[in-house]
């Protein structure tokens, strides 16, 4: 199933280059999942808001359809193009980093945003991205006997920390773990030595009492709620215990739409954004949880699947990077809102209110689908 | 070729794992689903419930209070207060401003709704001022769509209709101090009242009634989303008392010349209470609303203590009103007998000290109903010294001294009867043979309230019997159980009281009595009663001899306790009454005319129901001294 088929003929590939060929290549199950995970996100928001369109649930959508186009045009673009604009486009995260450090608007006690007048961006949501292309690439050009080695490991560790610094900075320590957990993964795929991740986990869990020394108070405080909600049910635990509640007393069934009492009343807090997914639980009960935990299962294996028919290196290591980062966000983002990790405030991709994460969301997946679409393309290592 | 077999089984094998750990995570998130959702359903539906539903009380309305005929002592009206909304108004301050423009804000009022305004969420409205009268609701009423955010509510305030008239009786209600409020919810309700005195106090729990609930969905920040559910509270119970308005506007009447004056009436066969004024009084009405300080300076400055019940407070030496305790306790003891006679020099000698008769010269020889009449102290302290101090004071707590008698007011006091062990108790001194000299007429360590001394009176003259004091006739309508008491006896011989009793009729319908200057001049309603002139102030050797006893010399709070205790119609008593004027001078210039005029308005009044006759014969002395 995954063996590369290298008996092709120049017409074929002239066929397969085409307009026509590129879209009977596109995914387009994954995109129809796509579109209705966005769907679920407007009802998710259009109940937030009391049964108004105003003022999340007719934004997301203005958004979301220029998203869906950026996300065609990008799927439809060769993937050398794309190969070649992976460092660019990391170097150029960087650079918003750096400005967002410079001259970011702050917000919820860090600056994490850049405000470009149309739209709030932010540069960590894209430095992702940036990552897990440059490490796609970077492992891609050196091949598979250096990717082994140990001295292979000092361009992506640069790759992963230089952003990772810079988030660390703003400070924004959540999306800073999750960068090196997809750095990790990548590196992981690419083939580096097995003892290093096992050792790896070893020095994380041995780190973990040094690491917590060197938390912010709010950090601190927010590790030690998760650890327990109910010992400051008015504070920071607040949230989480009321989320619970919200999810809980959702039961089978749920409460119906419109009519989860905990959104409605303002028990639930950030329900249009990290808690978008209690709101839903709330409403739509058990069956709803797992029904959308089913999307997102699909949704991973389109991913895995456009991964193992590519058949370059850079376009298996960019879909299923792309496809793990969309992973960590959700069971986050799920693990922080039932109580089972602690709360970092991360949003539910393509489901919370948020244009940037929209929009990088939609473009990662413009990626992954570009993927799929060059799947038979071969890339030179240069 | 080989690398990329290679790469391509490693990329594949590590690929499923990291595929495998995404499975794993979807199926620990959907198993925590599960656990919240399916396991914990019922704990965080009942979470949730709580989160959604708040239950609010409903003041109840307090109980009414009515005299016997029903007619209004305490009530509730309407309070109509200005409320307004913060988040209702463009800018508070300015909402203010135009309020005050229709009516008068102090600065202090207005900074106190800012305050408060700033401490709670917008949408709970501020009370800005209550208490308005018809004419500024109206003002306002007219001028609410000029102001924004405010709105006029109706509550409840205690009214009291008689203001001073029944002040000491019904008691008043006031805010709830931080002290007392305690577990109880409904007294953290903004603007609830509790009773602080009177039967407001005594029978407060009884008169809140219990208050409503409305369950109302609310949200976070506790705005009411919609109502849910409603339970009407009840009121308070209605309380009947068999306090005569009418009667009591009379007494009050009667006692208001004098700077400071206490009477109670009662029923001397039921024991229940047809009138209780203390003069000088207050209005209730002030301290509903909150009283000022200026008004609380002045009544606290009083030495008349207007806010105090005296008939059940005020602590007086009886005096001569004493005496019929202490001819009692002599005629059970054998010491008195109806040929007793004393020779008054008009004073006594005990060892080196001497005794005064009041009347200087002295009364000559005289028996048991003279020496009641004329108020001989000479005979009393001759039985005294036999009798002792210890069966006197037996026989005045067995007519009521020295003890609570239960009337429904907590403000009553016990009063003092001394004894040997009472002396030896109180103040750890052997007791002195001319401190019963003293006590035999109420002078000394003696010392009973008003209350005490009608119902001294009403047991001589009720045939013995136990009768104690009360005046709730009924409880929303039940008739209490004081109401259909049945009294004990004393167990005194008839023969007894019937000698001290003459000795009473003696002292106003003889001329010779004290208060026969005070005797009722209809005869189907004459009285019989006794005067007292309590000392307050020892009156020294030099006074003595100097003349100097005149009372109107002395400054007023040295002046004599002026007593008197009656009792009407006199063949077939059924009302008794006692009157203490406070450094009135002398019982019967100062105390027995009230008494007459009292037990003249009670008969007139009759709220007993009783038949007068004329009496077959009128008493005389001759009648009077028959055994």
């Amino acid at each position: 199933m995954f063996r590369a088929r290298n008996t092709l003929t120049l017409r074929d590939e002239a066929q397969r280059m085409s307009v026509m060929g590129r879209l009977s290549g596109m995914p387009w199950f994954l995109v129809v999942l796509i579109i209705i995970l966005a769907c679920v996100g407007f009802t998710a928001l259009y109940s937030a808001a009391g049964g108004n369109l105003e003022p999340w649930a007719l934004q997301q959508m203005i958004r979301f359809l220029p998203g869906l186009a950026m996300l065609l045009f990008v799927a439809m673009t060769d993937i050398k193009w794309i190969y070649f604009a992976a460092y660019p486009f990391w170097v150029i995260c960087v650079i918003l980093l750096v400005i967002v450090e410079v001259a970011g608007v702050i917000g919820m006690g860090a600056q994490r945003w850049l405000d470009l007048g149309v739209i709030n961006l932010q540069p960590s949501d894209l430095a992702k991205v940036g990552v897990v292309m440059a490490l796609a690439r970077y492992y891609h050009a050196i091949g598979f006997e250096r990717a082994k080695k140990l001295k292979s490991l000092f361009v992506p560790a640069l790759i992963v920390l230089i952003p990772v610094g810079l988030i660390v900075l703003q400070p924004d320590l959540g999306t800073a773990i999750m960068i090196v957990m997809i750095g990790a993964a990548m590196v992981f795929l690419a083939g580096a030595p097995w003892w290093l991740f096992a050792g790896g986990i070893g020095a994380v869990a041995g780190l973990v009492p040094v690491a917590y020394t060197l938390l912010h108070d709010y950090q601190k405080k927010r590790v030690l709620t998760f650890l327990n909600p109910e010992s400051d049910p008015l504070g920071a635990g607040y949230h989480i215990t009321q989320s619970k509640i919200a999810i809980g007393s959702g039961g089978f069934s749920g409460k119906g739409f419109l009519e989860g009492s905990q959104a409605h009343l303002n028990f639930l807090p950030e329900k249009h954004t990290d808690f978008v997914f209690t709101l839903l639980a709330e409403e739509w009960g058990f069956l709803g949880g797992v029904v959308l935990l089913t999307l997102f299962a699909l949704i991973f294996y389109q991913g895995y699947a456009i991964a193992f028919r590519a058949r370059n290196t850079f376009g298996r290591l960019l879909a299923l990077g792309l496809i793990t980062n969309y992973a960590i966000y959700i069971v986050i983002n799920i693990g922080m809102v039932t109580g089972l990790m602690p709360v970092v405030g991360e949003p539910l991709p393509l489901i919370s209110y948020g244009g940037t994460a929209m929009i990088s969301n939609l473009f990662a997946f413009g990626l992954i689908m570009a993927v799929a679409v060059n799947r038979y393309s071969t890339l030179p290592r240069s | 070729m080989d690398t990329d077999q290679e790469r391509l089984k490693s990329f594949t094998r590590r690929a499923l794992l990291m595929g495998g750990l995404k499975a794993v995570f979807l199926t620990a998130l959907a198993a925590r689903l599960g656990w919240l959702q399916l396991f914990q359903a019922g704990k965080y539906e009942t979470l949730a419930e709580n989160n959604r539903i708040t239950v609010r009380l409903i003041p109840p309305v307090r109980g009414t209070i009515h005299d016997r005929m029903g007619r209004m002592m305490a009530e509730n009206e309407q309070n109509f207060m200005v409320q307004i909304v913060p988040e209702q108004t463009e800018d508070l301050e300015q909402s203010l401003q135009r309020l005050s423009q229709i009516m008068p804000l102090r600065p202090t009022e207005m900074q106190a709704v800012l305050r408060r305004a700033r401490q709670q969420p917008s949408f709970v409205p501020v009370e800005v001022i209550d208490h308005l009268s018809w004419e500024q609701v109206a003002a306002i009423e007219v001028n609410l769509p000029d102001l924004p955010g405010i709105s006029i509510n109706v509550g409840q305030r205690r009214f009291y209709p008689e203001g001073p008239m029944t002040a000491h009786v019904v008691g008043y209600v006031a805010s709830v101090n931080k002290d007392e409020v305690g577990d109880d919810p409904v007294l953290k309700l903004p603007g609830f009242r509790i009773g602080k005195t009177g039967l407001e106090r005594k029978y407060d729990l009884a008169l809140r009634g219990t208050p409503g609930t409305s369950r109302v969905e609310v949200n976070v920040s506790g705005r009411t989303v919609r109502d849910l559910e409603k339970i009407e509270g009840t009121q308070g119970v209605k309380l009947d008392l068999t306090l005569d308005l009418e009667l009591q506007k009379q007494v009050q009447a009667i006692l208001l010349p004098e700077k400071s004056a206490s009477a109670v009436v009662m029923d001397v066969a039921t024991g229940a209470i047809y009138a209780m004024n203390s003069n000088p009084s207050f209005d209730p009405n002030l301290f509903t609303t909150g009283i000022s300080q200026d008004n609380w300076q002045s009544f606290m400055g009083d030495e008349a203590r207007p806010l105090s019940n005296k008939c059940v407070s005020g602590q007086y030496p009886p005096g001569s009103t004493f005496k019929m305790v202490t001819a009692l306790a002599g005629l059970e003891a054998g010491v008195i007998t109806a040929n007793t006679v004393v020779y008054c020099p008009g004073h006594y000698d005990l060892g080196k000290h001497r005794f005064h008769c009041w009347k200087r010269g002295g009364h000559g020889t005289v028996d048991i109903t003279q020496a009641l009449a004329q108020s001989c102290d000479t005979f009393f302290y001759h039985a005294a010294r036999e009798i002792g101090i210890d069966r006197i004071a037996a026989m005045a707590n067995r007519m009521g001294y020295a003890q609570s008698l239960g009337i429904e007011l907590e403000e009553e006091r016990t009063g003092i009867m001394p004894s040997q062990s009472w002396k030896m108790g109180a103040l750890g001194k052997r007791w002195e043979p001319g401190e019963t000299i003293v006590a035999s007429i109420g002078q000394g360590y003696t010392l009973a309230t008003p209350l005490q001394l009608a119902v001294m009176t009403a047991r001589i003259v009720n045939g013995g019997r136990a009768v104690k004091p009360w005046m709730i006739a009924a409880m929303d309508g039940q008739k209490t159980q004081a109401a259909s008491q049945q009294w004990g006896s004393l167990n005194i011989d008839p023969v007894y009281l019937d000698m001290v009793k003459r000795g009473m009729d003696a002292c106003v319908l003889e001329p010779t009595g004290t208060a026969h200057g005070s005797a009722i001049k209809d005869l189907s309603m004459s009285m019989g009663g006794k005067t007292g002139t309590a000392q307050v102030k020892r009156i020294t050797m030099q006074e003595r001899n100097e003349g100097l006893t005149k009372q109107e010399d002395q400054p007023w709070r040295f002046r004599h306790h002026a007593l008197f205790v009656g009792y009407a119609p006199v063949y077939a008593p059924r009302y008794a009454c006692a009157v203490v004027v406070e450094h009135g001078g002398s019982g019967s210039a100062a105390a027995a005319p009230m008494g007459r005029d009292i037990l003249t308005a009670v008969q007139k009044i009759n709220p007993a129901g009783i038949a007068f006759q004329t009496p077959p014969a009128p008493i005389t002395k001759d009648t009077a001294k028959e055994p």
